[in-house]
């Protein structure tokens, strides 16, 4: 179980300042000139061997994707973006951040944009966060106000800018390129890759896209060494992360704990538990609504990361768990999955433009039970046909879920099916 | 995608406030000479909040401001969908989070309302015109559902009666404090707080204690790849030195280089210089394996199903990255799922494999 000493964020409920002041306190902003003066190749080193993986889903390991960056600039100016998009139902740990510790995110787009040689940071934030993006703001500006920021901030000979963007209710500006075109002023689409933002991104300028808890953490990984980040969790899944635990539990909450804490342990010690008893859990999808839902059985006793999301055919995700129990219609719950995506798809790439309202369509009718049997199958087929096929993984993320519920709970659809059949006769169609 | 157009009608002119022109010159500004354009967003969402929704007049407004064509300002009103391109109510458009968080926590009953008290559809004015609502997707506020967004606010942790209390609150000018509705603070759990209580962590005294990177020699070795059949060198070797004096990968150049992503060394995974007791395992049973790229697994030290179940994803990266003109195969074709099923002495019914589900 993590200690406090321990929390990368010790202000993620907004109970103590937000501000600069608090921030100090805090031991932010704590010797980031001696950090900077360490060099940039003894930074991504560092934050390599601390074992961090990006936070954001997809778990790139960080360092390794700054090390993707050019050591010297070709003329082209290098830019590091902080994805704080966070729109995927189930996640909302960026939010706390953002609003409650600022600080965090501003010291690590100093730190990781001088590791990148980038003298200048745009922090892309979803449109519908408001409030925070004002927070955020206010804390860049007492950063520039404190010379922290601007040049030679922080007195490490180093001139950093960090500018504050917001996009406009697209989940898709989550996925790193939708979000460069998106930032140009552009419908957020993704690009093609290669050629990866790393050498061609922003402006078409070497660019890297980082999740806000990945940059946030890394002054703290920093000042405390790899070595206490990578002595939490087990190989490949090191450090701490931010949960958050939605759903069918007594206290739903957002809590910073160790990678690998066992599912029951996580939910019994922060969550109060599941609503009714761990009898009555039916199902959890376990990072965000992209990844694939799970039983209970199966998760019940699994570790929470990377590899323990999918030694159980899931994904870790974002870290977002959302809990149903045994109230919960399953079905209905995955085609309003099925709905978003459907909603959120850009319309570039046919197989998902069309799959995705293809599939939300089929599974609006399994959801009645008002299909036939072997249509089960064929959703999976066509899901199958959607995967692998587009630009960009919101193909993928639209597929997982069906897929999954249909691997895991099929009986639940059969049985639905056999009812209205019983009631109606026949399935329509 | 949803398909959005402009409303039929539309005003005669629009034109930014004094106060707005100012900001979004200082918006303008934080980027790049000649990509104004970035400034797109910001400055449609200023016309909306002028005006309470993004007209044709506007749209072609933020174009001018922005010397960009027309359509291309329209596009990316018509894209994002936090744009209205209708009117909405007068005194509050109440954006309801829809998706399934929210849904297991009761926003069923959240719209219910909304239909009942409002408006029967979205996105319809209500009989007054002082309301209207829609069904959004994800506000992400998930660990405190169910919520509603009301122009910059959230309200969240809501049942019936609360909601019902936020409108008679909007309705009569008189609206709660956002936030939790329910008393509980922010996403902290309801009954008290299961971490950070430790006073320690607020008081300073955490000022200077943490200064590992004084130290010189802090960084563990990472797992030095076990020294194995020879691998084709693409980053620089590393196994036997001391990770104090690896070098860090090589920071790629040139485009191509640049595109290959590299997977260092590090990630390698153990590998066999020859088949255990001489009896290799029929690897071409993995879907998408033929002889020829059983060949260069081979070579490169991959003899059975259990070496590749125990892989994990990096190290399949970096074996996928010594395939030659098969490069991408171990990825696509999934070769831990597949390995780790052939594994348990499962047989699929063809000789070349089932493809991965």
């Amino acid at each position: 179980m993590l200690q406090d000493k321990d929390r990368i964020f010790t202000n993620i409920y907004g109970r103590h300042d937000w501000s600069l002041e608090g921030a100090l306190k805090r031991g932010q902003w704590d010797g980031t000139k001696d950090i900077l003066a360490k060099g940039r190749d003894f930074i991504i080193k560092e934050i390599q061997a601390s074992g961090l993986r990006g936070r954001g889903g997809a778990g790139f390991p960080t360092g390794l994707k700054w090390s993707f960056m050019p050591k010297q600039s070709d003329g082209r100016p290098h830019y590091l973006v902080v994805n704080a998009d966070e729109s995927e139902p189930g996640t909302c740990k960026d939010r706390e951040i953002l609003r409650h510790d600022p600080h965090t995110l501003v010291e690590g787009c100093l730190v990781a944009g001088f590791a990148m040689g980038a003298h200048a940071a745009y922090i892309y934030v979803r449109g519908e966060f408001v409030r925070e993006r004002e927070r955020l703001q206010a804390a860049v500006d007492q950063a520039y106000d404190a010379g922290l920021l601007g040049k030679n901030a922080c007195g490490s000979g180093w001139d950093m800018d960090v500018f504050v963007h917001h996009g406009a209710g697209a989940y898709i500006c989550g996925e790193e390129t939708a979000l460069l075109e998106s930032l140009e002023g552009k419908k957020g689409q993704p690009r093609m890759k290669p050629p990866f933002p790393a050498n061609v991104g922003l402006y078409g300028c070497p660019t890297t896209v980082n999740n806000v808890e990945s940059i946030a953490v890394t002054p703290t990984i920093m000042r405390r060494g790899a070595a206490w980040f990578s002595s939490f969790g087990r190989d490949n899944n090191k450090g701490t992360k931010l949960f958050m635990i939605s759903g069918h539990v007594n206290t739903p909450c957002v809590v910073e704990e160790e990678l690998g804490i066992p599912f029951r342990d996580l939910i019994e010690k922060h969550a109060g538990g599941v609503r009714g008893g761990w009898d009555n859990l039916l199902a959890v999808i376990p990072g965000g609504a992209s990844c694939p839902i799970v039983r209970a059985d199966q998760i019940m006793d699994a570790q929470m990361d990377f590899d323990g999301m999918r030694g159980i055919g899931s994904s870790f995700g974002t870290g977002g768990l959302i809990v149903m129990d045994k109230s919960t219609d399953v079905i209905a719950a995955i085609a309003r999955i099925s709905y978003f995506f459907r909603h959120e798809s850009c319309g570039q790439c046919t197989p998902c433009r069309e799959g995705t309202g293809w599939m939300w369509r089929v599974m609006e009718r399994m959801r009645q039970g008002n299909a036939a049997r072997e249509e089960i199958d064929m959703l999976f087929q066509v899901s199958k046909q959607i995967e692998g096929h587009t630009i960009c993984a919101l193909g993928d993320a639209a597929a997982w879920p069906v897929q999954a519920l249909i691997r895991n709970f099929r009986p639940v659809i059969e049985a639905r099916i056999d009812d209205y059949v019983s009631q109606h006769g026949m399935a329509a169609e | 995608m949803s398909v959005r157009r402009l409303h039929p009608e539309q005003p005669e002119s629009f034109a930014f406030t004094e106060e707005n022109a100012t900001y979004l010159r200082k918006v303008i500004a934080r980027y790049p000479e000649g990509r104004q354009a970035s400034a797109v967003i910001p400055a449609l969402m200023v016309a909306q909040d002028q005006e309470g929704w993004v007209s044709q007049p506007a749209i072609e407004a933020v174009a001018k401001l922005l010397d960009m064509p027309d359509i291309r300002v329209l596009e990316v009103a018509t894209f994002y969908t936090q744009f209205q391109l209708s009117p909405v109510g007068r005194k509050a458009h109440i954006q309801v989070c829809g998706t399934t968080p929210c849904r297991l926590r009761g926003a069923d009953d959240i719209i219910a309302i909304c239909k009942n008290r409002l408006a029967a559809h979205p996105f319809e004015l209500s009989a007054d015109g002082d309301f209207s609502w829609e069904e959004v997707e994800c506000a992400g506020a998930c660990v405190n559902a169910p919520m509603v967004t009301v122009g910059k606010d959230t309200y969240e942790d809501l049942t019936a009666e609360t909601f019902n209390a936020l409108i008679d609150g909007l309705a009569a000018g008189t609206p709660p404090a956002p936030g939790p509705q329910n008393g509980r603070f922010f996403s902290a759990p309801a009954n008290g707080d299961t971490s950070l209580t430790d006073p320690a962590l607020h008081d300073g005294s955490v000022v200077g204690k943490y200064r590992a990177f004084d130290r010189e020699e802090l960084t563990p070795t990472p797992p030095a790849a076990p020294a194995a059949a020879p691998a084709p060198a693409v980053a620089p070797a590393a196994s036997a030195k001391p990770a104090a004096e690896k070098p860090i990968p090589k920071v790629v150049e040139a485009q191509g280089q640049a595109d290959s992503e590299k997977v260092p060394d590090q990630y390698k995974p153990a590998l066999l210089e020859a088949a255990r007791d001489g009896k290799p395992d029929d690897l071409r049973l993995i879907w998408g394996v033929g002889s020829r790229l059983e060949e260069l697994l081979h070579k490169l030290g991959v003899y059975h199903y259990d070496q590749i179940a125990g892989w994990n994803e990096m190290n399949l990266r970096w074996v996928d990255q010594h395939l030659g003109s098969f490069r991408g195969r171990a990825l696509r074709d999934k070769w831990i799922e597949q390995s780790a099923k052939l594994a348990t002495g499962w047989r699929p019914s063809d000789k070349d494999g089932d493809k991965p589900a």
